[in-house]
């Protein structure tokens, strides 16, 4: 009895006793959720176009925060380096596009998924060798990001909003937006929408693998110097920042792998639970840092009743 | 010519299927033994015992297992490392709790605490397909870890938090624990990858390994032929779960000598993949090729700025480590994506040719 009322009361009792501390806790994991959905949003791309499982993402994000900071510390303008690391990127993306997948086309997925694995052990070395390992402050002010705080007071409770938080979600929800109506609008989205269709199709009508394939790449890398700077003005640019394409995955896993508003919507919730169930669940009962773990455990709950996740496409397997 | 088989005929079915039907494998087989028992334990230092022989069997061992499931049975797993902590808990408990029990007993039964633990998370393997079933491996592997740290009992409440191997002797001589010569460590551990290697050969060319491989190119096919999906399958995860937690014993108490949490996190599956993939999915000589190279390329780059006399810093050559090993692993993909395993094939095929091109 005492058992189940830790786990199935007491938890809600805490809730209901602090509601500034629950939209507290609400708060930071909806913008933990944001930053998984942006990686997400990464993955998403490059697997709708290519179907290859990119796991280097997430070392483009610290890849691109460093080369920012970097280039910030040589005495670059913080407006040009922002420019300079865009190209930083194109570059890398075309890199990418020749030596890595121009040779590997038609392999299969695993094989694929190990190379994205070697280009990540790349960056990591390369990023190291030219910028060091050490941890590096995101440069926040340089790049007209608030810093200050937003103070609420509801329920005669206490709750605080980092503005730069407040910026990141801001500046995710343009993103996305700005990406939704790319994908669906522009000649270039509807190129790489059939792509990820069917690859022989699109060739047949003309469309260039290799050009949409580095655009995809670049938006990919654009999107991980977004995510960079937000999380990068968080928590310092280092490669710990590399596990967080660990958390993508799940995230993924939950969104489904084809869909975009399904990574936003599982990088939420994933972002909000794993927050709330750490801090209710975790602390008190398991000894914390559930958060290693507690994504992938609801991604598999959920994939055992829905396969292909929450928005992916209904898998049809033919004999 | 080097690999004539004209001459060599086969009068029944059994000599048809034995393990060896060309007589140069075997000859070719006998030789390696002969290197790995006699000449190399005279000739290596310890240095080459600790730093390359050792962890190459042992890597292989593990690749092996997740072969098993990866290349054989086709079911993508990213959690090996956790599951080659399982292997190195389970033994570490059982060593603590029956310190009277043979080594080689604990060993072989702390494979089954990790066959175990892999069937369990094995069994969305029968909804989930593709990638999506690396999930299910990857919560295996954040979880145990996560379970390895916080679960006070496993390491015997010890306040590192680390598990010590105690010394444990076997027929006299000691084999784990500080007091342990190489030598003898080595040929503890060459017998166990021996043992199971030719398990291993055996169950995967029999008809458990023909069912897995039915089910690994086509699992509604094989369904449709009449193959258990759920017990094949499972099986899969429960052989190569034993073989990957009988690896991390070894990896633990013939090799470390000690290990913490966070040496079984997600480098170490990584580490395991790619030494089944650079070597072959689906080969099991393959895994004893990508070992050699994934462990003796460290090594090898980390001498040879000193061999020429060229002063780096060792911070400057893990980087360049880390970058090389990355450039290699797409280059072998590029070059040969069946692995080594498929290069040696070429270049028996060419011996068997040889001096005719066709």
């Amino acid at each position: 009895m005492e058992f189940l009322n830790d786990v199935l009361v007491q938890p809600f009792a805490d809730m209901a006793a602090a509601p500034d501390f629950l939209l507290q806790v609400l708060w930071e994991g909806l913008v933990g959720g944001v930053l998984y959905a942006l990686i997400a949003l990464g993955f998403v791309l490059i697997y709708k176009s290519s179907r290859i499982f990119n796991f280097a993402q997430g070392i483009m994000v610290v890849f691109a925060a460093l080369t920012l900071v970097g280039l910030y510390e040589k005495g670059v303008p913080a407006l040009l380096a922002l420019p300079l690391t865009l190209v930083v990127m194109l570059i890398l993306a075309m890199t990418i596009e020749r030596v890595v997948l121009r040779p590997l086309v038609n392999q299969p997925d695993i094989i694929l998924f190990m190379a994205t694995i070697g280009i990540t052990l790349f960056l990591i070395g390369f990023g190291e060798l030219i910028f060091g390992g050490e941890n590096k402050v995101m440069i926040t002010e340089q790049l007209f990001i608030p810093t200050g705080s937003i103070v609420f007071e509801p329920f005669g409770g206490f709750v605080s909003i980092e503005e730069k938080d407040l910026t990141a979600v801001i500046g995710a929800m343009v993103l996305v937006a700005a990406l939704l109506v790319f994908l669906n609008k522009s000649k270039i989205g509807r190129a790489i929408r059939a792509l990820g269709d069917d690859h022989q199709a699109a060739l047949s009508v003309g469309i260039s693998l290799s050009t949409i394939w580095v655009i995809v790449w670049f938006i990919a890398g654009v999107i991980a110097l977004a995510t960079g700077i937000v999380w990068g003005a968080r928590a310092g640019v280092s490669f710990a920042l590399e596990v967080i394409a660990f958390k993508a995955l799940p995230v993924l896993m939950l969104g489904g792998l084809e869909s975009v508003m399904g990574a936003i919507i599982g990088g939420l919730a994933i972002g909000i639970l794993e927050k709330v169930f750490e801090i209710y669940w975790g602390q008190p009962l398991l000894g914390g840092n559930t958060e290693a773990w507690f994504a992938y455990m609801l991604a598999l709950l959920v994939l055992l009743f829905r396969p292909q996740g929450l928005f992916g496409e209904k898998i049809i397997e033919r004999v | 010519m080097f690999y004539r088989t004209a001459g060599q005929f086969k009068t029944s079915y059994e000599a048809d299927h034995a393990l060896f039907p060309v007589r140069q494998d075997a000859i070719l087989l006998g030789v390696i033994l002969i290197f790995a028992f006699v000449i190399f334990p005279f000739t290596a230092s310890e240095f080459a015992f600790r730093a390359l022989l050792i962890p190459v069997l042992i890597y292989s061992l593990a690749a092996l297992g997740l072969n098993i499931l990866t290349g054989y049975a086709g079911q993508l797993s990213l959690g090996t490392g956790a599951f080659m902590g399982v292997g190195a808990y389970a033994c570490y408990k059982l060593v603590s709790i029956f310190p009277e029990m043979n080594i080689v007993v604990a060993i072989a039964l702390s494979g089954f605490f990790s066959a175990a633990i892999g069937v369990l998370f094995g069994l969305p393997s029968l909804r989930i397909k593709g990638f999506y079933l690396a999930i299910a491996t990857l919560a295996a592997q954040f979880f145990l870890v996560w379970l390895f740290q916080k679960w006070a009992w496993l390491y015997n409440y010890n306040a590192s938090g680390a598990i010590q191997v105690p010394n444990i002797d076997l027929f006299g001589i000691t084999v784990a624990g500080p007091r342990a010569t190489a030598m003898a460590q080595y040929y503890f551990v060459l017998c166990v990858v021996c043992a199971i290697t030719f398990f291993a050969i055996n169950i995967t060319r029999g008809r458990i390994g023909r069912m897995w491989k039915a089910v690994r190119d086509m699992d509604i096919a094989a369904e449709l032929v009449g193959i258990n999906l759920m017990r094949t399958k499972l099986m899969a995860f429960f052989v190569s779960s034993y073989v990957v937690g009988i690896a991390g014993a070894l990896f633990v108490f013939l090799w470390r000598g000690a290990a913490e949490a966070n040496l079984f996190d997600i480098p170490l599956s990584f580490r395991v993949l790619f030494i089944a993939i650079i070597g072959g999915l689906g080969s099991i000589l393959g895994n004893f090729l990508g070992a050699i190279l994934i462990v003796a390329l460290p090594v090898i780059i980390s001498s040879v700025p000193g061999a020429f006399g060229i002063p780096v810093d060792s911070a400057m050559v893990e980087h360049l480590n880390i970058m090389i090993i990355g450039a290699l692993i797409i280059a072998f993909l590029i070059i040969e994506p069946h692995g080594l395993a498929r290069f040696w094939a070429m270049i028996r095929e060419k011996f068997i040719l040889w001096p005719f091109p066709h």
